[in-house]
Parts: C-alpha cells; structure tokens; sequence
C-alpha cells in the first residue's frame, strides 16, 4: 500500500544543504508555515528560496536560512512592508534575483514543461534586465514579426513545500481555497514535493467526482504528505480558517531588535508545533478568526 | 455647477474615475483607496461596463466599498486568471509608486542600490508585466521631488518612454501611459516625445508650485491650464454612497479641503 505519510520532521529531513526551495501559497494565504517553521528547527542552510514571499520568507531570512531569494514581492498585505525581509534585504545579507509576478509563473511553467525558457515581453524596459541575480537573454521571433523577447529562463526547484486542505496517504490532495495561487506549478517545476495537509483522509472521503476541480496535480508529483492542522497559521487556509492579523502584528514586532526576534523563537518556534497552537490561542481562536476585507 | 464644499480627496477620486471614461469593457484596477473609488465612480456614472473587483478574489456585480464586502458576485478572478485576462490587454490599472520618473517609469522596489538598498519595499510585484500589456495611469498623493525624481527612478520595475532602455528602437510593444493624478494636478505623456504635460491644475494651484515641486521639466497643455473640474453634487453623493466608512478622509494629512482657501 502506497503511503506518503511522513512528520514535518522527516520531511525537512530531506532537504539538503543549498538547496533551491519552492514555497506555495501567497503573501498571507495558505502559506505551509508548519513546514517553514520545521525548517526553522532543523540545521539546514544556504537555501535558494522560491517564493510569491510572505512570513515564510521572513521567518527564513530572520533565522539566516536564505541564501538567496527569488521573489517579485514579499508582503504581508495589512502589513505591506515584511520586516524581516526589509531588514535582511537592508543589510545586503541575502542575494536576490527580482522578477515579475507573472514571469515568475512563467518561469516555473518552462521547469514544468522541461524547456530551456519561454518567451515573453514582461521585463523589457525594467531593470529586471539589470541585476547581479539572474541574467534574462533576448530570443528573436523566427516569425515574419521578428520580434525581441525575454527568453524567460525556466526555473527549476529541487523540493517545493505546498499547504493544502485535504490528502489521503498516498498523495491525493485537495485545495479548496478559491485562488489556488501558482502551487500547481511549484509542484510540477519541483523534482521533490512536501505538502502538509489540514486533514488526512480516506481515499473515498476525498470524494474526487465532486472535489475533482479542487485537486491541482496528480499524486505521482507528491513525495510526502504531512498531517499539520493549522499548517497554515498566521496566513489563511481559506474556506477553513482566516489570517490572523494580530498575530502578523506580533511576528511584525519580532523584527524590531535581535532580543525581540530571540523571544519569538523562543516562544512560538522552539517549542515545536503543539506549543505554537497553544502560544497562538489553539484551535477555536483560529476558527473564531474573521474574513479580512480587502 | 457645485458651488458645494468638497475634499482634496474627492476631487482627486473624481480626476481618478476620468481614466477608465473610454475604455469600455474591460478590468479597472484601482490601487490605494482613491483609485479604487475612482473606478467605482466610473463604473457607476460614465463607464458602467467596467469589471471590479472585490480586491481579493471575485468581481463583484456593483463597486466594493473600501473596507467593504462583496454583494452578488459575477466572476472569479484568481491570480492566474488574472494574468491571462491582463496579457491579453483588457485591463487599466492606476497604480502608486514611490518615485515615478520624467519616462513615466515607476519603482516600487528599493531606494538606493539594488543589491544592499538603503530602503527595501516591495518588491516589482507585477509592475513590470502590467507595464507593456495594458494601460497604466498613476496616483501620486504626495507631489514633490522625491516622488517624481530627477533623473530614474532608482529600480525600474515598470518600463516608459525612456529610449536609452527600448529593444530594437522601438518602444515596448503595449506599453500605454495614460494620465498622473497628483495631490497638486492631473498631468498627461501627451507633450513632445511623450514628455509630461500638465493638463489641469487642482483649484488655487499654480504651474510654478507644480513644475517646483518636480524633479523634471513639464510640458503645459496650452498658455491657459485649465482646473481640475470639481466633483458635482451628484458625484459627491455617489462618492459619500460608494465609501461608507470615510476611508477617503484618512488618505490626506488633516482632509484639506479641494479648493484652497
């Protein structure tokens, strides 16, 4: 019987060393924060992190995880500017290669269709085309037009870590939020994919004849599945729980000084999972959470 | 005529709505609460084909107060849907970034040096697509020469009309720059070469406060600049309709009024 199951812990324990890291999700929604955290207990280090960037991002450079960022935002929406981010971007700490939204799903797509790139306009007359992180090429047009595009290059993830709703054992998942965001292809560009989950299910329960639209990508794409309810926590796993501003505005606070940052750890990361659902208020906080307006 | 009292900032929600006047079915992104309400004020007077968002996820059936929820619903607009609609190029968005330069380019990424910036803000985010496959117009709140620069923009996250930066000679194929709403004019790429044209001066502004507080020289859109037209009494109502919870009273130091006294 195939079964994916597998602790945060041992997840993590297959990521290597410099590796380039896909993360799901966007800025405050359905980010596999249990995931990250989990990193954030392990030794791992030098990650080349992929990422539309929001906590995640942050928690990763406040801990000295990140080598390098590939990212066309990191924010925190309410609070648009991440400070963590802010701060190691400030202190030159981190390499950054800086893209367009849209490319950047562009960029994942070639990986996904293992081309070398895919053509676009995005990018030209910006100094995306002027930055020490990365090297966009130009490809003429073979075509009557002739036109001269940005080679986009494709943008290949060794693991990609991914929050969703719903799994059975063996890797069939549901996500369930109205926007699924660009996890698709996170997890098509990646050779290896983590996704934790809301709720472990039977195979039957996933009801694929009705839930078939929530389901982004075969099982074949998934390495490992692990049960992380309130994985998500301080983003949204939306329909199941919102974001949670006040506690953004904490993490927010972390970035204020070294000694503010240590007392974060401290208390919600240290700790392990079970602590931080305590630390946070548990599970009818995150449920009483309300839907921001935007 | 309005002879009525009404707010720096509702004569800027009214000069904002006049962006998306002609361009019939297509999706109007306001950023910022006074662009987004410029939208709804054009989807609910002179524009009614307009497609809005509830700045999520959907597009909602009528104009969604800021701060407000969605009513009906009439489409979803997740991300990838939202690149695919604007890369087809029926898409307007008035955007608001921190420094815009005399090319129209426009940085919302870092001040300072790229690599160690002394300031780190957003990031391009989608400004650089946005750029050359849809019409952009601009929302600057505050104008001086911090905002618009002298020179470039430290990050060029959104391309302009700056030859130094076009491939093959040409300017990049989509990019259309239409107006700038500021807190002191409305200004247009219409002069020479695309130069920056004042096309209306707020009320008890002159163009020598303007071209002052610029990093650059500005074209002039005749001898006899006209005012910014103040919002009518019918605009005013459906402004106060459209923004229940007076987010407009906040977006300025101390609400000052639109016509200097």
């Amino acid at each position: 019987m195939l079964d994916k199951r597998m602790t945060a812990a041992e997840a993590v324990a297959q990521l290597e060393d410099g590796m380039t890291l896909g993360i799901g999700g966007w800025a405050t929604r359905r980010k596999p924060m249990a995931l990250v955290r989990e990193i954030l207990r392990s030794d791992l280090k030098d990650l080349t992190v992929v990422s539309y960037g929001g906590p995640d991002v942050g928690l990763l450079c406040a801990a000295g995880k990140v080598k390098k960022l590939v990212f066309a935002f990191v924010s925190m929406d309410q609070i648009p500017l991440e400070p963590h981010f802010r701060n190691a971007r400030q202190a030159g700490t981190i390499e950054v290669a800086e893209l367009d939204e849209g490319m950047f799903h562009w960029m994942l797509r070639a990986a996904a269709m293992q081309l070398p790139f895919l053509p676009t306009r995005i990018g030209i007359g910006t100094d995306l085309l002027n930055q020490q992180g990365i090297t966009f090429k130009t490809v003429t047009s073979p075509y009557d037009d002739g036109e001269e595009l940005i080679a986009a290059p494709a943008l290949h993830l060794d693991a990609a870590l991914i929050h969703t709703h719903r799994s059975d054992e063996k890797g069939n998942i549901l996500t369930m939020s109205p926007d699924p965001f660009f996890d698709e292809l996170f997890c098509r560009a990646a050779d290896k994919v983590y996704a934790s989950t809301e709720r472990l299910v039977s195979t039957e329960d996933l009801d694929m004849r009705e839930n078939g639209r929530f389901a982004l990508v075969e099982r074949a794409r998934i390495t490992g599945v692990v049960e992380a309810p309130y994985g998500a926590h301080p983003t949204s796993a939306d329909p199941d729980y919102q974001l949670d501003l006040g506690h953004l505005k904490t993490y927010a606070g972390s970035a204020e000084s070294p000694e503010a940052w240590a007392e974060y750890k401290a208390r919600h990361i240290d700790g392990g999972e079970a602590a931080y659902l305590e630390a946070v208020g548990g599970a009818d906080a995150i449920n009483a959470l309300k839907k921001p307006a935007y | 005529m309005t002879d009525c009292n009404f707010s720096l900032a509702e004569l800027v929600i009214t000069a904002c709505a006049e962006a998306w006047r002609n361009d019939g079915e297509i999706m109007a992104t306001g950023i910022g609460p006074l662009p987004r309400l410029g939208t709804a004020l054009a989807k609910k007077t002179f524009n009614p084909l307009l497609q809005t968002t509830d700045g999520e996820v959907y597009y909602a059936e009528e104009p969604v107060p800021p701060g407000g929820r969605a009513g009906v619903v009439e489409g979803i607009g997740n991300y990838a849907r939202v690149f695919d609609a604007l890369w087809g190029g029926r898409r307007h968005s008035m955007v608001g970034p921190v420094q815009l330069d005399r090319f129209g380019q426009a940085n919302i990424s870092v001040i300072g040096d790229h690599a160690k910036p002394k300031v780190a803000m957003l990031g391009a985010r989608g400004f650089p697509g946005n750029s050359v496959y849809h019409p952009n117009s601009f929302f600057m709140p505050n104008h001086n020469k911090r905002a618009f620069v002298e020179g470039e923009v430290d990050f060029v996250c959104m391309a302009g009309y700056n030859p130094a930066r076009y491939l093959g000679g040409k300017p990049p194929k989509g990019l259309d720059l239409r107006i700038i709403v500021s807190n002191l004019a409305v200004m247009d790429f219409g002069g020479p070469d695309h130069q920056i044209r004042v096309i209306s001066l707020h009320p008890g502004v002159s163009f020598d406060e303007v071209q002052d507080n610029t990093g650059f020289e500005l074209a002039k859109i005749g001898d006899d600049i006209p005012e910014t037209p103040a919002p009518t009494a019918e605009q005013l109502a459906l402004i106060a309709e459209l923004d229940p919870n007076n987010v407009r009273e906040k977006v300025f130091k101390d609400n000052p009024p639109g016509r200097r006294g």
